[in-house]
């Protein structure tokens, strides 16, 4: 536990204006990329780009507080039924239902986060897969909200500022997805350099340490596992205005599970490696899960028990690190 | 009195199952640390061939479970040797739960790969397939018979661990590992021992609880997190702790499905928040 993950110092505004400008022309130019390369698969690009707001959330407790939860898809499915019951009861504008799903997603947040962050280890474990199992049971049960195990269907979104329609082949949806990922994203890292995102990182390292220097440790977790569910309820809302529907798998333990296997690929503690890893997850999974199921599962088996014995830091810090040993080795030639 | 005389047999046998296979997800877990997410696979396994030895070999009911027993542990070795031991005492929890998940994973892949991706049937011998008279009212015979093998999986492990010299080892490195090792103990044969010892078990629990929870293709990920709560709930190393919180988790989600089917897993989940809340270490067990 020893070891430091911050390793820059933060930077002056100027160079975080230029990191902010330049994720944001990197995610504009591969969603630009996915629109005409991909054009028929659009619906598949925007449910990756709904699971990569529940991964980039799960980052927030997991890679930068160190916080161990495999209930983390009540977050997402809570903002998800939240969007699509006020577009039932008639608010239909797109804003409006993404604002709902983060209104819902950080009550959600708050009372997760109460509960898990009281602890550390085993007990912490146990109780975030207890609330998501028991977010899962209610959604399943209170079916005149969540239309139970047939799924909450029927959600049609109006046009987005009144203006844009959401089309059957889903370039709108593919648009508006892009953008708020953009803007998230972009939020996000200026709120990663932030002291207190470094001061969460400090948590996570030594808490003890952190707890010596005067630290509140508990009240900054569930802080920060507000903004985690803010962020998983907009991703949430987001595919609830998307697909139309939300269903029981939403919520359910595999989502969470899955949600930890596509950040630990990726990269945790580092919002690109979250986002890289749930694209990287779900293009492995549409093309290997369409051959067989069961292969499927044979490989991502594999493929995380090799990710977590040899690079257990993820494949982004795998390969940034790699390049920068690289860099370092031509600067001392 | 007729519902409660309903609920407390089927509670009971219940409990017991999950009694039988959390157990030694609780003794691996007291003494090497290891929050194992796989300890379902393994009963799945162990479900698996006593399926096919019942049904492809024609071989009696007993010595199904045997087999269904030793080829589990056989099964583990390679799981042990190669993964598990990197992860005993030291990793922190999220890439031991990493990965189990993908040691998981990899077993149902590998189970329905080779077997198939149909439900498993474990036929009953005769003995066990009937009724039995309580003199109160009739029960199955088979809800006996779990629960039997439930009193005494607990008993020989008391015996083992309190009375035996594996015991007294097992028992000293779970206090201090280091001091252990340091006065001639090899910690290292005590752990794939007690590995083996934990994969047997799930196997066991796993083909005499099967009337109780089916093995299926996906029972691995079904019951991924019910036996970690057990252990969670009841205090990990701790055999009465294992079997209190068997019983109180089977006896909450039984009477919840009696009386309120609708709600499902809900009071079981309830249950366990309020227990593991108040008592972090579980009802039982000890801060490390």
């Amino acid at each position: 536990m020893a070891t430091l993950s911050v390793t820059s110092a933060p930077q002056s505004a100027a160079a975080g204006l230029r990191n902010d400008l330049i994720a944001a022309a990197v995610i504009a130019v591969v969603g630009a990329i996915g629109y005409f390369v991909f054009p028929d698969d659009l619906a598949f690009l925007i449910r990756v780009i709904g699971l990569a707001f529940l991964v980039i959330s799960l980052d927030l407790v997991t890679g930068y507080c160190g916080v161990a939860t495999l209930g983390h898809a009540a977050l997402f499915g809570v903002g998800a039924y939240a969007a699509g019951n006020v577009c039932l009861a008639g608010v239909t504008d797109p804003i409006l239902m993404l604002l709902t799903g983060v209104i819902a997603g950080t009550a959600t947040g708050l009372m997760s986060g109460l509960l898990v962050t009281r602890f550390r280890g085993l007990p912490q474990l146990v109780l975030s897969i207890a609330f998501g199992q028991l977010v899962a049971a209610l959604a399943n049960k209170l079916s005149s909200i969540t239309g139970g195990s047939d799924g909450l269907a029927g959600i049609a979104p109006g046009p987005v500022f009144g203006v844009f329609n959401f089309d059957m082949f889903g370039r709108t949806g593919y648009i508006f997805s892009v953008i708020v990922l953009l803007v998230t994203m972009v939020t996000l890292l200026r709120f990663s350099r932030s002291p207190f995102a470094l001061m969460c990182r400090a948590i996570k390292d030594d808490t003890l340490r952190a707890r010596m220097i005067g630290v509140a440790v508990y009240p900054r977790l569930v802080v920060m596992y507000c903004v985690a569910g803010a962020v998983a309820g907009l991703g949430g809302a987001l595919t609830a205005i998307n697909t139309g529907v939300v269903g029981l798998d939403s919520v359910g333990f595999e989502r969470s599970a899955e949600a930890l296997i596509m950040l630990i690929l990726g990269g945790a503690g580092n919002l690109w490696g979250a986002l890289i890893g749930a694209i990287l997850f779900e293009l492995f999974h549409h093309y290997v899960s369409a051959a067989s199921p069961f292969h499927w599962m044979i490989l991502i088996g594999l493929l995380l028990i090799v990710v977590v014995l040899f690079f257990p830091k993820g494949l982004v810090n795998e390969v940034t690190r790699r390049i920068g040993d690289l860099r370092q080795r031509r600067a001392a030639r | 009195m007729q519902t409660l005389l309903g609920i407390l047999p089927d509670a009971l046998a219940y409990g017991m199952v999950l009694f039988t296979i959390s157990i030694g997800l609780s003794i691996m877990m007291g003494l090497m640390r290891v929050v194992n997410l796989a300890h379902g696979a393994f009963a799945m396994i162990g479900g698996y061939l006593a399926s096919f030895a019942l049904t492809s070999l024609g071989v009696s009911y007993p010595i199904a479970i045997l087999i269904a027993v030793i080829g589990t542990v056989i099964v583990s070795v390679p799981f042990e040797f190669l993964l598990y031991r990197r992860i005993y005492r030291r990793s922190d929890e999220l890439t031991q739960i990493l990965l189990t998940i993908g040691i998981t994973f990899f077993i149902v892949g590998i189970a329905n790969y080779i077997f198939g991706p149909t439900s498993k049937p474990i036929p009953l011998p005769d003995l066990l397939k009937g009724p039995f008279d309580l003199g109160l009212r009739m029960i199955p015979a088979h809800r006996l018979f779990v629960i039997g093998c439930g009193v005494v999986t607990a008993v020989a492990l008391w015996l083992l661990i309190e009375k035996t010299e594996f015991g007294v080892r097992l028992r000293a490195a779970v206090d201090n590992g280091d001091m252990a090792e340091a006065l001639g103990i090899r910690t290292q044969i005590v752990y794939s021992a007690t590995f083996a010892l934990a994969v047997g078990l799930a196997a066991f629990g796993g083909v005499v609880g099967a009337e109780l929870l089916p093995v299926e293709p996906y029972y691995a990920l079904r019951y991924m997190v019910t036996f970690l709560v057990v252990v969670s709930v009841g205090g990990a190393g701790s055999v009465t702790g294992a079997m209190a919180a068997s019983l109180l988790l089977g006896l909450a989600d039984t009477t919840g499905k009696y009386l309120a089917p609708e709600f499902g897993e809900f009071f079981f989940y309830v249950a366990v928040i309020v227990i593991v809340y108040v008592f972090p270490h579980g009802l039982f067990g000890k801060a490390h």
